[in-house]
């Protein structure tokens, strides 16, 4: 028996020491061999967060910021820490009642949980920062946490500036992987293109977190933190007193105003309308209103000073001049004779003017806006005896155009700008067959008609070529960025080179300006005299296939020493010189002579109070209207009369050019009463038959 | 002075200092996980606000405790035994049906302020009962009928534990068998009980085809060693190839067919999680079931303990050779891993010192268990030898499924290391069954039966 017994304690303690040895195997196995668990570890333990800089902030010619940044505080909760807060308190300072509270905060425990601070009110007032700054001791589980917010002290410029907003999975794909999901980004306008310049650099803190990830303080006393680095401001052209006028005359308007200081190519002002305070898409503004602003049928996050593409109508005709003289085509003092009409194409193109001699030279011709001269010097330089056939002419005036910028994309520093269109022959080919078309075919793009479109911003460009005498500086909006690196000067390079177009001679530019100067002093746009200052101008009434004639205008000034470039569009609002002449001019005194004059005040309040919105735009407007309140009142269950719907203005196309026939009356719309929109009953939807 | 030498007379001090040692291990392992920098250290000990402050409290009480037992004499645990068996299992009962609901099982009894465990008492009582009735005169434990009988005495407990829903607890009462083999229970119940659990874990573990070649290496090694044996013995021989095939049919049969084909899903998935392994079903049909219910319980933590192995092993494995230092643990201190001042102690202990660390501290442990059979052996009395082995059977199974778990070689039961893991049951338990131990072997000239 002992010696049984005296195995079987050698059996028990080989027992012990086989799982011992186990255990020790396994240890090695998982402390020894592989690193795997170490890394592990540090994912688990440390976690990068990033810390965001300060954006850049961007500041007009006069060093005036045009938006800023301000710290607006976050109200945050970290749910499981509250315990016996005096919640009437909070309350009371949030104004806000207990029930209100309560959902509140199941809300952020549903959001991210209980252990992870979420947001209880987003940026709150400085006076109600302050008030709580006071009470903060009294509430332990919530902090006010910083976060800047961009602000616009201007309200205005929204389109130039662009907003920045959330990136969203493209952004990020784009990215490389750059940005993380939740970060903000430029993502139009300036904010878009100078996105690199203006976030600055992150800096990266390490920190220690626990399973909870809750933060519980730095990595290694911060040794591996990289600081971050502000973004860096920039210095832009925009002259913001010019541009606060330009939005306020271009209120209940669409359409698009750009200018240009043609010596340098610096854009002064650009507006789009219909417009919006850009406040509206800041912080937490941005959720609320961005949806519906981008469904707005009036589409005022369109900037259509870059995109916009509007036929230029007689705006077009100096161009079509300079073509004619740099071709030897003609003389300054090449006239011909108009009856009232260009007849030589078989359906005649009418003309403003019939009294003889109105288009006995380049000059007047050019001041009375002679449909009938610029269609006979466009077929002159289409058929020009030099080049072979009819594409041959055509193809060399491309050339012209797509020199001067039509038809191309200038490259202006904001995103997304449309080149319009001068066409290509295969436009005409596919029309009328190959080589099957003649100048008479296309006749009505010698007055910036047919295909032809431009952008504001081509036409304001077009101006400055003009004022200049033949070269022009690509239109941009940022003259030079903070301690500018070696990359922004390449970027900023194509800005500061001088593009030289086609030598035409000083002669021809000033047989146009003179023309052109003549527009405003005895020509169509007399209204936009400026006592003291040589304008040169030149109106356009577009017809277009969208309702009543475009309204445009653009000129330069002074004549001798040109400071400014403007180009206007107003769509759907008539002759250039009722709407178009008159914002061009005011603008031009405002920056020419710092303030319009007393007289022209009343002028500034009539433009800027006209609504020329047109009427189908309206009539949208008028239907969501009527639908949400019908809505309204179905949830309040009231029963109430329906609303007598405005008389309905149908657009109709105007058939005839109004330039050539002033006396002709039509107000190019047609008053028609509708029967009052009822919403049917929608039996769909109803409880009953969807039980069936 | 004079009283004080009679009470140290005899005392094993090797056993004291080794239980002195892991129990300040055990507070210090329970303040890493509690201490974040810039915190007062001695206040939680005063106002009982954390729980290595308790944990002071207890060990305070366990000592007093302590010497409590070294004064009362060995002969008193021989006669109140069995009376003590009785009562705890009349407590085990009480539990059952009027005890406290705390995280799923009825085995606490809350008297007032004062919460007990029964269960984890009965340990002590178990013990001590096994100890007498094997002790006893009439009993020859050569007879399968005592066998039987101990059996009963050590597993009763165990079957109202299980109805407690505390497997883990009951679980313990198995390594009474141990002790049992120690007095004459034939080896091959020892060996198929251990072989079956072995097999069974091993199975969740590994592929089949991986224990199936392991399987066979072992039987060819053991048949290569054994060869002058079965030459004599044929029997010998086919008795490996029996029990290789067992095994075998075991690991790649039954255990696979029983998990994918009587249990369900979810069963299944809890089974793997338990070792912390991830169940993907073959089957769209059953992923799909699945998958809807876990996004039905979730936040419901069912695959807690799948998370907590991982975690653990992260915490262990990056302890490296030499450990992150005390203190300077990012893993455990972070609480990272769940109940790891309870359950998984053990982690602190592999991240804060690392692999040289974990090993003297193991070696703490086997010196302890070595240390107790050599008391054991140096017995007289049955009764005295039988108690120290359930003694070390106890503390054995409790430090090798407890750091098994942690490392991820058995499944996540929830019993805690001997006199570290937080809990003051759990520490006034141990110290109870060594000191009764230390009594009783102090007395060993005087105690004959």
């Amino acid at each position: 028996m002992p010696v049984l017994n005296q195995a079987r304690q050698r059996v028990i303690q080989t027992i012990f020491i086989v799982v011992f040895l186990v255990i020790i195997g396994q240890l090695f196995h998982l402390q020894i061999l592989p690193s795997k668990y170490t890394k592990l570890a540090k994912d688990n333990a440390i976690t990068k967060k990033i810390v965001y800089p300060s954006r850049g902030i961007i500041y007009d010619r006069n060093k005036k910021p045009i938006l800023d940044n301000v710290a607006r505080f976050d109200l945050v909760v970290t749910p499981f820490q509250i315990k016996g807060i005096d919640t009437t308190t909070l309350c009371r300072i949030l104004n806000i009642d207990t029930a209100e509270f309560r959902k509140r905060m199941v809300t952020s425990i549903i959001k991210n949980g209980r252990y992870r601070p979420s947001v209880f009110e987003p940026l709150v007032s400085p006076q109600l920062q302050a008030q709580l700054d006071e009470n903060m001791y009294k509430f332990p589980g919530f902090d006010l946490n910083e976060r800047p917010v961009r602000s616009y002290p201007f309200k205005c410029a929204a389109h130039i500036l662009g907003y920045v907003a959330e990136v969203d999975t493209a952004i990020i794909r784009k990215s490389g992987y750059f940005y993380q999901m939740g970060d903000y980004a430029g993502r139009s306008g300036l904010e878009a293109s100078y996105e690199k310049v203006l976030m600055g650099q992150r800096g990266i803190r390490f920190l220690i977190k626990d399973n909870k990830n809750r933060i519980q303080g730095s990595f290694d006393k911060g040794n591996y933190d990289t600081l971050p680095v502000a973004g860096r401001n920039l210095y832009s052209s925009v002259d913001v007193v010019l541009q606060q006028l330009a939005e306020k005359l271009m209120t209940n308007k669409i359409g698009g105003v750009v200018a240009i200081n043609p010596k340098t190519g610096g854009i002064l002002a650009m507006a789009s309308g219909p417009g919006y305070d850009p406040n509206l898409l800041a912080g937490v503004q941005f959720r609320k209103n961005w949806g519906r602003m981008a469904l707005d049928t009036a589409r005022p996050l369109y900037n259509r000073a870059i995109k916009g593409q509007y036929p230029p109508g007689s705006t077009f005709k100096p161009l079509g001049a300079l073509v004619a003289l740099d071709e030897g085509l003609i003389t300054p003092a090449y006239g011909y004779g108009c009856w009232g009409g260009y007849y030589a194409c078989g359906r005649p193109v009418k003309c403003t003017h019939a009294s003889r001699g109105h288009a006995a030279t380049l000059r007047l011709a050019l001041a009375n806006s002679c449909n009938s001269y610029f269609c006979h010097i466009f077929r002159m330089a289409i058929d020009n005896p030099a080049y072979s056939n009819t594409t041959g002419g055509y193809l060399k005036w491309k050339e012209y155009m797509n020199s001067f910028g039509m038809g191309v994309r200038l490259g202006v520093d904001l995103p997304s700008e449309d080149y319009a269109s001068i066409p290509d022959t295969s436009r005409y080919n596919k029309d009328f067959g190959a080589r099957r078309w003649r100048s008479c075919n296309i006749l009505t793009l010698g007055i910036g008609q047919d295909r032809m479109t431009a952008t504001p911003l081509q036409l304001a460009n077009v101006m400055c070529i003009i004022a200049n005498k033949g070269y022009y500086y690509t239109p941009h909006f940022i003259d030079s960025i903070q301690s500018e690196r070696i990359d922004d000067t390449l970027f900023l390079g194509k800005y500061r080179r001088k593009h030289e177009v086609t030598h035409i001679s000083d002669d021809a530019y000033n047989a146009v300006q003179l023309g052109m100067q003549d527009v405003i002093t005895s020509g169509t746009a007399q209204n936009a005299m400026i006592p003291g200052i040589n304008i040169c101008g030149k109106t356009g009434t577009a017809q277009n296939p969208h309702g009543k004639n475009h309204s445009l205008f653009v000129c330069f000034a002074p004549r001798e020493n040109p400071q400014i470039a403007i180009a206007v569009v107003v769509e759907n609002s008539g002759y250039g010189s009722t709407w178009a002449a008159p914002i061009a001019s005011l603008m031009m005194e405002k920056y020419l002579k710092d303030t319009i004059a007393e007289r022209r005040m009343a002028e500034v309040e009539r433009i800027s109070k006209a609504d020329l919105i047109p009427s189908a735009i309206k009539h949208w407007y008028y239907v969501k209207d009527s639908i949400r309140q019908a809505k309204l009142m179905k949830a309040l269950d009231v029963i109430v009369p329906p609303v007598e719907p405005p008389a309905v203005v149908v657009p109709k196309k105007t058939t005839f050019d109004p330039e050539a026939e002033p006396n002709r009356k039509d107000s190019g719309e047609l008053s028609i009463e509708r029967s009052p929109i009822i919403l049917p009953e929608d039996e769909k939807n109803k409880k009953d038959s969807l039980k069936q | 002075m004079n009283n004080d030498s009679t009470i140290s007379k005899g005392i094993d001090w090797m056993i004291v200092w080794l239980y002195t040692t892991l129990v300040i291990i055990g507070v210090m392992m329970i303040f890493a996980n509690e201490y974040q920098e810039g915190d007062s250290i001695f206040q939680p000990v005063l106002n009982q606000s954390k729980d290595y402050g308790k944990q002071i409290l207890w060990v305070c009480v366990c000592s007093v405790l302590a010497v409590f037992i070294l004064l009362t004499d060995s002969k008193l645990f021989t006669a109140t035994a069995n009376l003590l068996y009785g009562l705890g299992i009349l407590l085990c009962i009480a539990a059952l049906f009027a005890g406290t609901e705390v995280k799923g099982s009825k085995s606490w009894l809350v008297l007032g302020g004062f919460r007990l465990q029964p269960s984890e008492l009965s340990k002590v009582f178990t013990c001590l009962a096994l100890a007498k009735y094997i002790s006893r005169q009439e009993i020859d434990f050569n007879r399968t009928s005592s066998q039987v009988i101990a059996g009963v005495i050590a597993l009763l407990p165990a079957a109202i534990t299980i109805a407690q829903n505390e497997t883990g607890l009951a679980l313990v009462y198995f390594s009474f068998f141990l002790a049992m083999y120690r007095e004459g229970l034939p080896p091959f119940i020892l060996i198929m009980g251990a072989s079956v659990g072995v097999i069974l874990v091993l199975s969740l573990i590994f592929s089949p085809t991986t224990l199936f070649i392991a399987y066979g290496i072992i039987a060819i090694v053991a048949i290569l060693l054994t060869r002058n044996q079965y030459k004599r013995n044929p029997l010998f021989l086919w008795s490996i190839v029996a029990i290789w095939a067992f095994a075998s049919v075991m690991s790649s049969v039954v255990i696979p067919y029983g998990i994918n084909h009587v249990m369900k899903p979810y069963q299944r998935d809890r089974i793997y999680s338990l070792v912390g392994k991830l169940y993907i079903p073959q089957n769209p049909e059953e992923q799909a079931e699945l998958e809807k219910l876990k996004v039905k319980n979730r936040g419901k933590s069912q695959n807690q303990s799948e998370y907590n192995v991982i975690q653990s092993k992260i915490a262990i494995g990056s302890g490296g050779v030499l450990g992150k230092g005390y203190l300077k643990g990012t893993q455990t201190r972070y609480d990272f891993v769940p109940e790891q001042r309870t359950d998984f102690i053990f982690c602190t202990i592999g991240e804060g010192f690392g692999f040289v660390g974990s090993f003297v501290f193991l070696s703490l442990y086997a010196i302890m268990l070595f240390r107790i059979v050599v008391i054991a052996e140096r017995q007289r009395s049955t009764f005295s030898r039988v108690y120290s082995y359930g003694v070390a059977s106890i503390f054995f199974f409790h430090i090798g499924i407890n750091i098994c778990m942690t490392i991820g070689l058995a499944p996540v039961i929830g019993i805690p290391l001997p006199l570290i893991s937080y809990g003051g049951s759990s520490l006034l338990t141990f110290t109870i069954l060594l000191f009764i131990l230390i009594r009783l072997d102090a007395d060993r000239h005087i105690v004959l039966r």
